[in-house]
């Protein structure tokens, strides 16, 4: 998003380097290419002025749906039609011109806010001096200053900054809604520099990789040029990137260079595949009786321009199948319905002060097909509001705070590691929120932030057994420990955490001179690298703990010598410098530093569940949905957490599916083992109604195993198709020990199995991210750890709680709406046309049209188009409390019930028969007689008006039977739909009009009305057709009841 | 990158924040309304079909409807309809020499004379049809092939008809008026109906030709052009192909009755929605003194033979016709209304059969729960 390539640097190298002050570097050093950059001058908005309409207008008529209905349009322009192009044309005219003029007003506030953007003024160092100037005019390489509350014009990178630290604060909510304070460093070689002068001093370039997508990933390098000297090579990293969008906080000016800009890339999809349905028949006998005759331009057409203009016009007289208002019924429904769910007051919370989002509105109707949740632990199903619970110090443990009775030596070590081995940032209480905090405790405290709420209860609770982190300064971390002294920590390397290696550590110098380093992280990545220590009664502590559900961590230090502390800096500095494969090199430095550790001990965190995340999990069973918990927490602690949010129960009966077990048996015996205990059980239970309900616990390693032995073309057999089968027969599988590509990778092995259920992912990080782009639908919840998933999801909600009404309730909803308003839309134009159709056998298949223009036009347009609309947004066939309380109803609608093809051919069946009746009701009517009691006779105009009336009648009347909630809406658009339809026949019939050059309707209603018959046959045949699905409602809901309808006959008999 | 945290949450360095006392104070309240429209709780009826609410209703409909039905047959029996085929195919039939001796160009008009009984006496007013069989006038080329604004009497139209009328539009340089293949192929045979005297002498039954269109196109919809007089007013047009006659003499007896206003080219200018259809075509009046509009006897129907129909196929029938309420002959909709009726009441009685059933079935399930 941020980093675009533009079209012409793509064929440069892979790196791109940057004058700062367009200064050419000393000669000899490199070849100064002055390399043509754009300008900073930003365009997001997709039209000007002048390209609007043609381009526009080429937008909408790429969608295949528009397309069509524009070639109906051209055909009945350019062909001799049944019915006039008005009858298309109209309705794409609307269609594109609302289209249109919503776009051109989106587009104009684009334009409105690129210009705010581009006119904004930039103050700019230019031979030592500050020059004002507009954000558009910024070249790349320029140094620019930005003060206290501005906001980034481009990405930057961070040179200096007022703060002596050589840090400044950053916050980027206009980029992903986090408002939390972000820190970012100056070059350190730089940071010094305090006046325009002195930065403009600089002489340096900087090389970095080509922008690259990610929008927090950047490689890079600076040189610096100092006289005659060999240049000072230092690593950039996206600390020193400031993003654009960002606004500088808590610091009075910073120095930048400008490095990179961007142009906004649209993604346009086209949707919707519609069919083509038509009829096609050629009767060339009695074509041309002595009364009709053909006109000469006619008679002298080849008999195969004759058959394709036929062809077409019945294109044309049967188009109305697939109705231009179909498609934006469809589309309005989605978007309106989902206001719905952000409207929804029971999914708001107060704490977060929001309710649901909703990022997409295309797939309301899929969160009532939910088969598998995926679902991420911390965070999601836990608050991930951690507390410092206890800690083991050399074998001894103790909860709380109470002294621990160890050797002074370890403890001390261990509390230091804590206070030391972290990347939380101290933040002074006044410089941030000021007088709301000021205000609020008092006094000005301090608190800290840190990405990972883990660390922030380890550090809290050090202070609150006595040794507070204070901050770090000039490199310098200060502890303030039990007996209110202040130490001094030099903070030499932070080797930062990455979930490959589960780890982290720091390497600082002591005011004695001493290295130490300090790593902390999960049991399974540090035991391995630890050589002494009480390494067994840590063990069995940490394990203990993670039956209860708790999050530990192992801390562990090493003492490094003078010269083992300058390997591992050289190595690391060799990685930092790399440009290319950083992250490989970085891990291999790491990985060769944090070795030879003295364990410690253990620290226990806990993260409550989330409020009602058992009711939940449970309502979701319920419903039939298979809720798999995806974690890259230990086995024993997510275990834990499944049994309290009552995944696992106590009658589950759990399969393992781990590294210890394979490692006994080989992954082929144990899975073939596990798969013969679940069919045998599922065959044994066959009969009583409870099978007894399995749950699997399966870890990375065994999944990467399984997942492997697939490509490899798999000697045993295919172990991919064992494992599916088992997760079939389990009601609740944890994944655990989850890198995150791997959640996604389970995902898409959920989806792409054979029944390709649709898959649900739920969580609250950066983790989740992967799962929920993966997932058919995404949640994202928002929580602690940033914005991320809930960018990056289809929907957002505050708590993992609101999960239930979103499925059972909203999608349950949406499902049955949507299925409707689809079907139904469908039967009403199958009533609509068959008639036409059938007509053709009695007028020589000659396309005449049995209704009128205008009501060809405005049958889906108005007469029925309401209704339906605001039944599929208002329709609920069960009440809320009901769904909420009975979550089996869920399983009425699974696996598409109601858009199968059974069900889609009844309601086609319904619209044929429906189709029959009108119009051979009123064929035998009109057959050879007169009904008129003044002998009068009625011609086709009447005929058509007659089956027409008979058809809104009926269709609007069929929705009625179907709606099981009639609010004054529905009152209001049915009765009002068909009194439209009287009125507007009425009045349409009532005058010449002098617009047209027909009158074929001229009183044909009114006529019509006056006759008793026609009275009569219409009720008649009213009831004819609504007949058997009256018939069918009444007879399936008394022999076979769903669920669903008997939870709507207690709710009615109450 | 500053991220760090032990359960897998970062996977590759982004950016996350988190601030342990709650530092998101600024959050506003974006609390959505509790109207009911917006939390989906309008207050709403909810209707069931069950076999009970349903069971009423059936037989409701079923205890209306026969009655009705019953009603309607009945009328439809007692309407007394005579139909007559004229058109000459059988070598034996009256009108046979003239229907195949048809030539467009003949001067000299041929008619024929058919003879029937009428078995029973129409009473009150008598309507008499004529209908044509295998004619599409519901063709789509023929349905558009007329000018509503030269009907009306639009003057422009009169001389510049739409090019709907093509190729009955114009001869040459003149219009054709009133233009389009409907007009062209105007019914033009004309019926006498005589009833033979028990004496042997034919009496001319009178046939009125008023009211037999529809009131608002004949005095709307169909409208002359302005002028001194009607011959003026159509000057400078031609009159259709097929005629023999300009529209401004089409009935030489009545000039009210001339030009587009003349009730039997209204009548046709009418399209028909079925191949098969009749028009009305005279009226014959209920007389005061006679108790019976058309007594039992024998009748003479003498036949102008103007209109080919055997080139296509068609036929054409003379029909006479007494008219009820409901209108004339139909027995479809008394049958209808008897059998929809009864399928409702039978329904009805199954449904009831079933609900007992399954009620008692579903009830005792019930009560273990």
């Amino acid at each position: 998003m941020f980093f675009c390539q533009c079209v012409g640097e793509e064929n440069w190298e892979d790196s791109r380097t940057v004058y700062i002050g367009h200064k050419e570097p000393p000669p000899g050093a490199e070849a100064y290419i002055p390399q043509r950059y754009p300008d900073n001058h930003i365009v997001s908005s997709k039209y000007t002025f002048w390209n609007f309409i043609p381009k526009n207008l080429f937008e909408q008529f790429r969608r295949i749906a528009n397309f069509y209905f524009l070639v109906i349009f051209l055909v009945q322009l350019i062909i001799d039609t049944p019915t006039s192009p008005i009858t298309s044309g109209l309705p794409l005219f609307f269609v594109i011109t609302v289209t249109a003029i919503k776009q051109g007003y989106e587009d104009w506030l684009r334009h409105k806010a690129d210009c705010s953007i581009n006119e904004c003024p930039v103050d700019v160092v230019q031979q030592g001096k500050v020059v004002r100037t507009q954000s558009h005019k910024l070249r790349v390489g320029d140094i620019v200053v930005v003060r206290e509350d501005e906001t980034f014009p481009c990405d930057l990178i961070f040179l200096s900054s007022s703060r002596y630290d050589g840090i400044c604060y950053v916050t980027t909510t206009s980029l992903d809604g986090e408002s939390s304070h972000k820190t970012y460093y100056a070059v350190p070689d730089t940071m010094a520099f305090r006046t325009e002068q002195e930065v403009d001093s600089l002489h340096a370039t900087i090389e970095c990789e080509q922008p690259q997508p990610d929008l927090y990933k950047f490689v890079g390098r600076i040189n610096i040029y100092k006289d005659k000297e060999e240049p000072i090579s230092r690593t950039l990293g996206a600390e020193n990137l400031l993003l654009r969008g960002a606004t500088l906080k808590n610091t009075q000016h910073i120095y930048v260079c400008m490095m990179t800009n961007d142009s906004v890339v649209k993604i346009y999809k086209a949707v919707i595949n519609t069919v083509l349905k038509y009829a096609w028949q050629w009767s060339p006998d009695r074509d041309e009786p002595w009364y009709n005759h053909r006109t000469e331009i006619e008679r002298q057409r080849h008999v195969v321009i004759r058959a394709f203009t036929d062809f077409l016009a019945f294109m044309v007289l049967f188009n109305y199948i697939i109705p231009v208002s179909m498609y934006v019924t469809v589309e309005m429904q989605k978007f309106l319905g989902s206001y719905f769910i952000t409207w929804d007051e029971e999914m708001f919370d107060e704490e977060l002060g929001q309710g649901a989002q909703v990022n997409t509105s295309d797939l309301n109707e899929e969160l009532g097909q939910v088969e598998y949740v995926f679902t991420d632990k911390t965070g999601t199903l836990t608050e991930n509001n951690m507390e410092f619970i206890e800690c083991c110090v050399d074998g001894m443990y103790e909860r709380g705070l109470g002294p621990l009775k160890t050797k002074k030596e370890y403890e001390d070590l261990f509390f230091r590691a804590l206070c030391l081995c972290h990347t939380v940032q101290v933040k002074e209480e006044e410089t941030v929120d000021g007088i709301k905090r000021g205000i609020h405790q008092g006094r000005p405290t301090s608190f800290y932030i840190s990405s990972s709420p883990d660390e922030v209860a380890l550090v809290e609770g050090m202070k609150r057994l006595g040794y507070t982190y204070l901050r770090l300064k000039d490199n310098y971390m200060e502890i303030l420990n039990k007996d209110d002294e202040i130490e001094r920590f030099e903070l030499l390397h932070v080797l930062n955490f990455d979930s490959v290696r589960r780890r982290m550590s720091v390497i600082v110098k002591s005011s004695s001179g001493e290295y130490l380093l300090f790593c902390k992280g999960a049991d399974s990545s540090i035991f391995p690298r630890v050589v002494s220590g009480k390494v067994e009664q840590v063990k069995a502590r940490v394990e203990q703990n993670a039956v209860e559900g708790l999050r530990t961590l192992c801390v562990a230090y090493r003492r490094l010598s003078a010269s083992e502390y300058q390997v591992a800096c050289r190595h690391l500095t060799e990685a930092k410098l790399a440009l290319q494969d950083r992250e490989q090199r970085l891990a291999q430095a790491y990985d060769i530093i944090e070795r030879d550790l003295v364990l410690l001990g253990a620290t226990a965190v806990e993260d409550r569940l989330q409020e009602k995340a058992a009711d939940t999990i449970e309502s979701l069973h319920k419903a039939g949905i298979k809720v798999w918990v995806l974690t890259g927490d230990k086995m024993e602690t997510a275990a834990a957490t499944c049994y309290a949010s009552k995944l696992f129960r106590r009658s589950t009966q759990i399969l393992e599916l781990t590294k210890k077990r394979t490692e006994e048996q080989s992954l082929h015996d144990v899975l073939f083992e596990l798969n013969r205990t679940v069919l045998r059980q599922c065959s044994i239970s066959g009969l009583s109604v409870d099978c007894l309900d399995f749950g699997l616990i399966i870890d990375g390693a065994t999944l990467s195993a399984i997942l492997k032995s697939n490509q490899e073309g798999g000697g045993h057999g295919n172990y991919r198709e064992v494992f599916l089968e088992i997760c079939r027969n389990c009601s609740a599988v944890l994944c655990c020990r989850m890198a995150p590509l791997q959640k996604a990778q389970i995902v898409k092995l959920i989806k792409a199995s054979k029944e390709h259920p649709i898959t649900l992912a739920i969580g609250d990080g950066a983790n989740d991210v992967s799962m929920i782009l993966e997932a058919h639908v995404g949640i994202g919840i928002m929580g602690k750890e940033g914005r991320q998933a809930a960018r990056n999801s289809d929907y957002a909600i505050p708590k993992f709680k609101h999960l239930k009404k979103m499925l059972l309730v909203h999608g349950h909803y949406y499902y049955i709406r949507i299925a409707e308003l689809v079907q139904y839309f469908f039967y009403k134009n199958v009533c609509f046309i068959f008639p036409q159709f059938l007509y053709q056998f009695f007028c020589g298949f000659s396309q005449q049209p049995l209704y009128d223009t205008a009501y060809l036009t405005l049958y889906n347009i108005s007469f029925t188009s309401l209704p339906i609309l605001l039944y599929s947004l208002v329709e609920q066939h069960v009440t809320m409390e009901t769904l909420k309380r009975e979550p089996s109803l869920y399983r009425d609608i699974a696996k598409n019930s109601l858009l199968r093809w059974p069900v889609f051919l009844y309601w086609t069946c319904l619209g044929v028969f429906d189709a029959v009746i009108f119009f051979f009701g009123a064929y035998f009517l009109f057959d050879n007689t007169t009904f008129t009691s003044n002998g009068q006779m009625f011609g086709n105009w009447t005929f058509g008006s007659l089956v027409f009336t008979v058809l809104v009648f009926t269709v609007t009347l069929k929705l009625a039977l179907d709606t099981h909630h009639w609010t004054w809406i529905n009152h209001f658009v049915i009765w009002g739909s068909l009194l439209f339809y009287v009125i507007f026949s009425l009045l349409w019939g009532g005058i010449i009009w002098p617009f047209l050059n027909y009158q074929r309707m001229y009183y044909v209603f009114m006529q019509m009305l006056s006759s008793g018959p026609a009275w009569l046959s219409i009720i008649l045949l009213i009831t004819v057709s609504l007949l058997p699905d009256v018939i069918k409602k009444v007879l399936c809901r008394t022999v076979c009841p769903t669920a669903t309808d008997r939870a709507q006959v207690t709710v009615f008999l109450w | 990158m500053m991220a760090s945290s032990y359960n897998a949450k970062d996977e590759d360095g982004h950016h996350s924040g988190s601030v342990s006392h709650g530092g998101a104070g600024t959050a506003k309240s974006k609390k959505p309304d509790n109207t009911a429209f917006k939390q989906q709780r309008l207050p709403a009826w909810q209707p069931i079909l069950t076999a009970g609410t349903v069971l009423p209703a059936f037989f409701v409909i079923g205890l209306i409807f026969i009655p009705i039905g019953i009603g309607l047959y009945v009328t439809s029996n007692n309407i007394k309809e005579f139909e007559i085929d004229y058109t000459g195919v059988n070598v034996d039939s009256p009108c046979y020499t003239c229907a195949n001796n048809f030539s467009w160009n003949s001067t000299t008009s041929c008619s024929c004379t058919v003879n029937f009984t009428l078995e029973q006496p129409f009473e009150n007013n008598v309507y008499m049809y004529y209908g044509l069989s295998n004619f599409y006038q519901n063709h789509r080329r023929y349905v558009k092939s007329r000018d509503d604004r030269q009907l009306n009497g639009d003057a422009t139209a009169l001389k510049d008809p739409s090019n709907d009328c093509e190729p009955y539009r114009k001869i040459g340089v003149e219009t054709i008026a009133p233009c389009g293949a409907i007009a062209n192929s105007l019914f033009n045979d004309s019926l006498e109906l005589y009833y033979v005297e028990p004496s042997g002498a034919l009496n001319a039954v009178p046939l009125a030709k008023k009211g037999i269109a529809w009131w608002t196109d004949r005095n709307v919809k169909f409208r002359n052009p302005a002028g001194v007089d009607l011959p003026t007013a159509f000057k400078g047009t031609a009159k259709p192909v097929n005629w023999r006659k300009p529209v401004y003499e089409l009935d030489p007896s009545d000039p009210d009755n001339n030009g587009f206003i003349n009730e039997d080219f209204i009548v046709w200018m009418r399209t028909a929605a079925l191949p098969t259809f009749r028009k009305l075509y005279r009226i014959i009046h209920k007389n005061q003194s006679s108790t019976s509009t058309l007594p039992s006897g024998r009748y003479v129907l003498n036949i102008t033979y103007n209109y080919p129909v055997l080139s296509f196929d068609g036929r054409k029938r003379m029909i006479l016709s007494t008219i009820s309420w409901m209108g004339g002959k139909n027995p479809f909709l008394g049958i209808a209304y008897i059998t929809v009726g009864s399928i409702c009441f039978f329904l009805g009685v199954v449904l009831l059969i079933i609900h007992h059933k399954y009620d008692t079935r579903s009830n005792s399930a019930d009560i273990p729960n």
